[in-house]
């Protein structure tokens, strides 16, 4: 429900990421990662994106979003598995305390530029 | 260089100084040979500026030694009574304010300010509707704050089990409401939420004689999103099962203020 504030964010930070001498050079695709369990449905952030993206180097540009798994590790029994099910406790040892490595991002990686001309 | 990129979602918050940048600036050289195809690594986080404003949110809270709860829930889950009555029970012994989003009204300051607690309303429709409060938007509300005053600042975040979670606001602890008339299966379908809490509040207890409602599967169901988190069973209405909660609150509270 936050994909408008989160589109303008990309538009932002990827406006500012264009190198200062390349004046008009358009962005072709951002490339994202977006966790699992970070709450952001891609469907929306492309439709917010389309709108604010328009009338800037980014208008046109094609949001790639790379999913990332929701991954944990056992802080009892340093287990670390793959988790797709909304259950948090290690599945070896049952402890609760676990610490995620993966699933919470919402990263710009990198933008491409466009050919001229495009 | 710490607010470059806060103006977000709406709220333009422009600093004197602030480094924005823009590449099309007339005083930039301009490129002539071909730039196309070429990759920029960016690897930043989408919600940096949030992150960034939240930091000094923390910093200000911590040199100011005041405890801040971000009380979270659906819209109807008893977040203001459960904040009224809080209140009413930490106020001889703390001194207490609120911060409380709505999109719209000013209703529930209304009801809020009659503890004598200092309340500071935000509506995010000024900044777009927003579903979420954001650090700066906190920020913006420290104004209308004495902090030097303050043990103990509780932000009533708009009611939503999706975005809020998303936003850290500089805070020491979350909390969730979750009422007992929206189904048990809560907790797993908004894992995000139960998961980033450190304490959940079952509320409105006193409606489960007339429910068919297992509150033993709803506290089980948060327990598998975040095991060993405090699950209170309260009635924010008769207070059946505040004490727990007021303790909960007021050792978080004495721990900052230590």
């Amino acid at each position: 429900m936050h994909e408008m504030g989160v589109a303008m964010q990309i538009v932002e930070i990827a406006t500012a990421s264009i190198p200062e001498d390349l004046v008009g050079a358009r962005v072709a695709k951002v490339n994202l990662k977006v966790g699992k369990l970070s709450a952001i449905v891609p469907d929306s952030l492309q439709f917010c994106f389309e709108a604010v993206s328009r009338d800037t180097a980014l208008e046109g540009a094609r949001l790639h979003i790379m999913e990332i798994p929701v991954r944990a590790v056992c802080n009892a029994c340093q287990n670390e598995w793959g988790i797709d099910q909304p259950a948090f406790t290690c599945p070896q040892c049952q402890s609760g305390d676990i610490t995620l490595l993966s699933g919470r991002e919402l990263d710009i990686e990198s933008i491409e530029l466009a050919e001229e001309d495009d | 260089m710490l607010l470059d990129g806060i103006n977000t979602i709406r709220a333009c918050h422009h600093k004197e100084g602030h480094p924005h940048h823009h590449p099309h600036g007339s005083d930039q050289p301009v490129e002539t040979h071909s730039h196309g195809g070429r990759e920029i690594k960016v690897v930043r986080r989408v919600l940096d500026a949030n992150d960034i404003m939240a930091s000094v949110n923390r910093k200000l809270f911590a040199e100011k030694k005041v405890f801040v709860l971000n009380l979270m829930s659906s819209p109807g889950s008893g977040k203001t009574t459960t904040l009224e009555k809080t209140l009413q029970h930490l106020m001889p012994d703390y001194r207490c304010a609120v911060i409380v989003g709505d999109i719209c009204t000013t209703q529930d300051a209304d009801r809020l300010a009659a503890s004598g607690a200092p309340v500071v309303q935000i509506n995010t429709d000024e900044f777009g509707g927003d579903c979420h409060l954001a650090a700066h938007v906190i920020e913006k509300a420290l104004d209308g704050l004495d902090l030097d005053s303050l043990d103990i600042l509780i932000v009533e975040n708009i009611g939503n089990l999706v975005c809020p979670a998303e936003f850290d606001i500089g805070e020491d602890k979350r909390a969730v409401i979750l009422s007992v008339t929206e189904g048990e299966d809560k907790p797993l379908k908004y894992p995000l939420m139960f998961r980033e809490c450190d304490a959940a509040l079952l509320n409105k207890i006193d409606l489960l004689p007339y429910l068919e409602y297992d509150a033993k599967l709803a506290a089980d169901n948060i327990l598998q999103i975040h095991p060993d988190m405090p699950v209170f069973e309260t009635s924010a209405k008769t207070e059946e099962g505040f004490d727990p909660w007021l303790d909960w609150m007021r050792t978080c509270a004495n721990e900052k203020l230590k």
